[in-house]
């Protein structure tokens, strides 16, 4: 280079170089159609199919280019996480940046490798283009897209500490040990905030904002924003069935926010007082002098009585045990959900002035029709207190359990002899909480295991949660699957000796109804000196009294009530597992939808009067 | 008329004039204005006149999230982004301590050298096209466009390529693309005695560019002249060397310099840093294959990130001169503050106004595009 001496004067001649060119190809390239490099940033590409609506591309983008256009051909599904808005692209703002691709949480955007565009003179006034998978001209394939290694969401939980199965299986110990300051802000920062948890809520709670509050490090802030929703936070934030993470849109591809923990945080985070200031804010000051009997106090009557008393009723809750939580208290392991929790979300409760009345049996202690003349609305929210049998022979051995009430025990501490092996039908969370129960007193009092659930279903239908099986089979309980009961075997002398169970061959019918089929040739025995039955709970409806019984509608045994709760009786509401079931998230639910309809009722009838 | 036969009339205080050059002027880079006042065709006065491209990016970026500054950034200055985004990510990373992967760190000093060549040839093709040689501007443009080829297969863009993020960048190296990128530099290589001359050696840009628009080491020192045009007056000073960022620590190039200090020292430094820049480019094509891992260290989630409070300023040595960053964080999603230290504030307002002002009207233009300002770099 240094060699060219550039400022020397040249030849004469030099303009003659330019001949060579006359020999040489143009620098300008050709017209030739060239197609777009691979990663070419063109016009949007969606894949409907994978699209599910969750607005995060309108989230990340720096032009608010991207409108959500509600599209009703496309069927809303807000339990699995679809919502039919779809993206529609202003290109008279796009950037074409890309990252509404690279943060897409379903991977359905792409950009084409569309160079050129030519339209109508209409689409250049609107500019407006709602893509779909074929994109504008539909011949010119994916250009940029989301790849492993550039995207923008953080597909992987944050891990929370834990016992591990030795240190578990033989004591009641809580299992999950919660998040630290730190896990809570950085699993909350994976939230996108798309509010597909918040639809998916049967309470529909604001599952966005807290979570945003925790990753604000604000923890009264999501405190409140969950006390909008949900008096059964610290329940909620262990045993919640979370379909709000099943409809997560980060557990599209990846593992879901872990929503659940995130508010069990919060509630950790917060101390218990300042907790009861912050529910108490939302109470109205000023009585009415409506009186309201709820019958249970379990998450649907407590949920009810807080509404009721919120605004400004006053609320007698009549529980027939001597601590409140219905199912949540008697019927979940304090491995899963411990007493002290329950406590404090129940004292959250009574502390706004919720009385609840301990060892109050309706039918024994006090009957409907003297609540009925006290009272000006009455709820009932009894729940799930019975187990159901299978009826196979043998069944009514008095060996042979019913998963709820032998829970119901081992919660109050009553003392019976632990079988040294036992045999549980069923499974669901209730036959898996069951069996690691008694696992825990069988480790306790003899040192070894020996328990067998049998559960209907095949591996892939399992009605547990997964982690409930890993853990169970982590603690020493031999799962089968696809094993229908058959018949209690017991010795001559009266002694119970196990199940007897065929293969399932199919569980339901061409019409979807219930009725097994099995194959009897695969048949096998299981030892066991106690069979447990959790196959399902119905309530004990004997507390009404033949009078109302016979008053009162019913729906297939279960009490008929409307959308609102309401039972054929002006004066009667049912809420919780007793009419709708099956988990605390949906009795909270309930328990609102009761409180504003008794709510609306009690102010209809003041105009009047 | 012949110049023996030109006789200068002293004008009576009338006949100075004021002339707009800019900001539609074909001798004017973007839209930008130069106010001159004329005595006959030399310059009295000249005042900058800018303020068309304002768009207020610094204040638009306080209210953007960390990640969507990135599609930003670029656009202050549209013939050399890549330093803007580069300088942006380094100042983000500087505050979140994020450790740029390696390999990320090699792809990036190839993207800033390309970019460099792209830029450079641009620069080029304006300054002859001043000096009334089109066909360099032609044959420049043209050129570039065969590095543009390349931005847009690595980057998805031909010209904003949007491609670093804080935490390294945003895609991997296609299959082949070294081999492309070599064949392309090739071919530059193989332009350049094609450039020295028509344009390098050319007698017509020589006698205009020796002597114009000159200043001294000292005084390009005082108005804050910073890369080509700093080293044009002699002085050895370049980021890329002084103050290594990314991995330039482990790569073996030259510093460009000239002594002159006048139009034509500042083109020729650019010459001979395209030389460089291939030099650099050629010892990523390198090393590149022999280096794996990530192309980018995880960064949180772009709605949910807060970068830790705290300032922090990066540097960088851009076409133009010296980029900087300087960002502020309080702990938010957003930047507090961002301001952009860009070369052609300096470049294209006080050393221009100095440098043109008693020289004459034709080669206002030379001067303007012999220090490569960036008008849109000016209004940010």
């Amino acid at each position: 280079m240094t060699d060219i001496d550039y400022k020397a004067k040249g030849s004469i001649l030099n303009p003659l170089k330019n001949l060579q060119f006359l020999g040489r190809r143009p620098v300008t390239q050709p017209l030739e159609p060239r197609p777009a490099s691979a990663n070419y940033r063109g016009f949007h590409l969606n894949d409907w199919e994978k699209c599910i609506g969750c607005s995060t591309c309108q989230k990340v983008c720096d032009n608010a280019t991207i409108t959500m256009v509600r599209i009703p051909d496309i069927k809303e599904d807000p339990v699995n996480g679809i919502r039919n808005l779809r993206p529609a692209i202003d290109y008279g703002r796009c950037c074409w940046c890309g990252l509404c691709v690279d943060i897409c949480p379903t991977g359905s955007l792409s950009l084409s490798r569309e160079y050129v565009h030519t339209c109508t003179q209409a689409e250049i006034d609107s500019y407006f283009v709602l893509p779909d998978s074929s994109g504008m001209h539909g011949t010119y394939g994916h250009g940029w897209r989301k790849t492993a290694d550039a995207d923008l969401v953080d597909l992987s939980r944050h891990p929370m500490a834990h016992l591990e199965p030795p240190q578990r299986s033989d004591n009641f110990d809580e299992i999950m040990l919660g998040f630290t300051r730190q896990e809570a802000i950085l699993e909350a920062s994976r939230c996108v905030q798309c509010g597909m948890c918040h639809d998916a809520c049967p309470t529909h709670m604001d599952a966005p904002e807290y979570i945003r509050a925790i990753w604000q490090d604000d923890p009264e802030e999501a405190v409140r924003q969950i006390y909008r929703t949900n008096p059964f936070p610290e329940v909620c934030g262990r045993v919640c069935t979370h379909r709000c993470e099943t409809a997560c849109s980060i557990g599209r591809r990846g593992e879901p926010v872990a929503i659940r923990w995130l508010k069990r945080y919060a509630m950790d985070a917060v101390a218990p007082e300042r907790v009861k200031e912050i529910a108490a804010e939302s109470k109205s000051d000023y009585m009415t002098g409506k009186r309201i009997a709820i019958i249970g106090a379990g998450p649907a009557g407590l949920t009810a009585a807080l509404d009721l008393i919120k605004q400004g009723h006053q609320v007698d809750v009549y529980e027939g045990l001597s601590e409140a939580g219905g199912m949540t208290r008697w019927g979940i392991p304090e491995y899963r959900l411990p007493a002290a929790a329950l406590a404090r979300d129940v004292d959250v409760i009574t502390s706004l002035g919720v009385r609840i009345h301990y060892n109050r049996w309706i039918g024994r202690d006090i009957d409907m029709a003297t609540l009925q003349l006290e009272y000006d609305a009455v709820l009932l929210a009894i729940g799930l207190g019975l187990g159901r049998s299978t009826r196979i022979p043998g069944s009514d051995h008095p060996q042979v359990r019913k998963a709820v009430e032998l829970l119901r025990e081992i919660s109050q501490g009553s003392v019976f002899a632990v079988p040294r092996s036992a045999v549980v039908i069923g499974g669901g969370n209730v036959a898996m909480d069951i069996a690691r129960s008694l696992a825990r007193l069988q480790k306790r009092e003899y040192g070894t295991v020996r328990i067998t659930a049998c559960a209907l279903e095949d591996r892939a239908h399992f009605l547990a949660d997964e982690i409930e099986i890993i853990e169970a089979i982590e603690e020493g309980i031999e799962v089968l699957v696809a094993r229908g009961p058959q018949r209690c075997e017991q010795h001559a002398d009266g002694r119970l000796l196990g199940l007897k169970t065929w293969k399932v061959d199919s569980i339901f019918d061409e019409q979807q109804r219930f009725a097994p089929r099995y194959d009897n040739s695969d048949e096998r025995f299981h030892e066991g000196e106690m069979i447990i039955e959790a196959i399902g709970q119905m309530s004990d409806v004997s507390v009404l009294g033949p009078e109302l019984t016979e008053l009162l509608e019913w729906n297939r045994g279960r009490l008929k009530v409307d959308v609102a709760g309401r039972t054929n009786l002006p004066w009667l509401w049912a809420a919780g597992d007793c009419v709708n079931g099956p988990d605390v998230v949906h009795a909270v639910a309930d328990g609102h939808r009761v409180a504003a309809s008794i709510d609306a009722y009690l102010n209809i009838r003041e105009d009047v009067a | 008329m012949r110049p023996e036969n030109y006789q200068a009339i002293n004008h009576p205080p009338s006949h100075e004039y004021e002339l707009n050059f800019g900001p539609n002027h074909p001798g004017i880079e973007g839209n930008y204005a130069l106010k001159v006042k004329l005595q006959g065709d030399q310059v009295v006065e000249a005042h900058a006149d800018g303020g068309y491209l304002h768009r207020g990016f610094k204040k638009l970026m306080e209210g953007r999230l960390w990640i969507q500054n990135i599609a930003l950034v670029p656009r202050i200055c549209v013939p050399d982004p890549v330093p803007m985004e580069m300088a942006y990510s380094l100042a983000v990373e500087e505050l979140g301590g994020l450790e740029v992967p390696i390999r990320a760190q090699w792809i990036r000093v190839m993207q800033l050298e390309l970019s460099r060549i792209a830029a450079h040839l641009f620069t080029f093709g304006g300054h002859a096209a001043t000096t009334g040689m089109y066909t360099t501007m032609y044959w420049g443009v043209a050129d570039r466009d065969l590095f543009l080829d390349l931005f847009e297969e690595l980057t998805g863009g031909r010209v904003y390529h949007i491609y670093n993020i804080p935490g390294g960048v945003r895609r991997d190296i296609p299959d082949g693309y070294l081999d492309r990128v070599t064949s392309t530099l090739d071919y530059l290589e193989s332009r350049l005695p094609d450039y020295d001359n028509l344009f390098f050696t050319n007698q017509v840009f020589v006698k205009r560019a020796t002597g114009t628009g000159t200043m001294t080491q000292q005084q390009a020192l005082e108005w804050g002249v910073t890369g080509p045009n700093l080293r044009a007056t002699g002085l050895k000073l370049d980021v890329r060397r002084d103050d290594p960022y990314l991995v330039y620590d482990e790569i073996d190039f030259d510093i460009a310099t000239e002594e002159a200090g006048d139009a034509w020292a500042r083109t020729l430094v650019r010459r001979k840093e395209l030389q460089q820049s291939i030099r650099i480019v050629r010892q990523v094509i390198e090393r590149l294959p022999s280096i794996g891992g990530p192309i980018r260290c995880p960064i949180p989630n772009p709605l949910a990130w807060n970068v830790p409070a705290g300032e922090a300023y990066a540097r960088i040595d851009s076409s133009k001169g010296e980029v900087a960053y300087y960002v502020v964080s309080t702990g938010g999603d957003k930047p507090y503050r961002v301001h952009v230290r860009g070369p052609s504030s300096m470049h294209a307002v006080q050393v221009l106004e100095n440098l043109v002002t008693g020289g004459r009207l034709e080669d206002v233009a030379q001067i303007m595009f012999s220090l490569d300002a960036c008008p849109p770099e000016v209004d940010r």
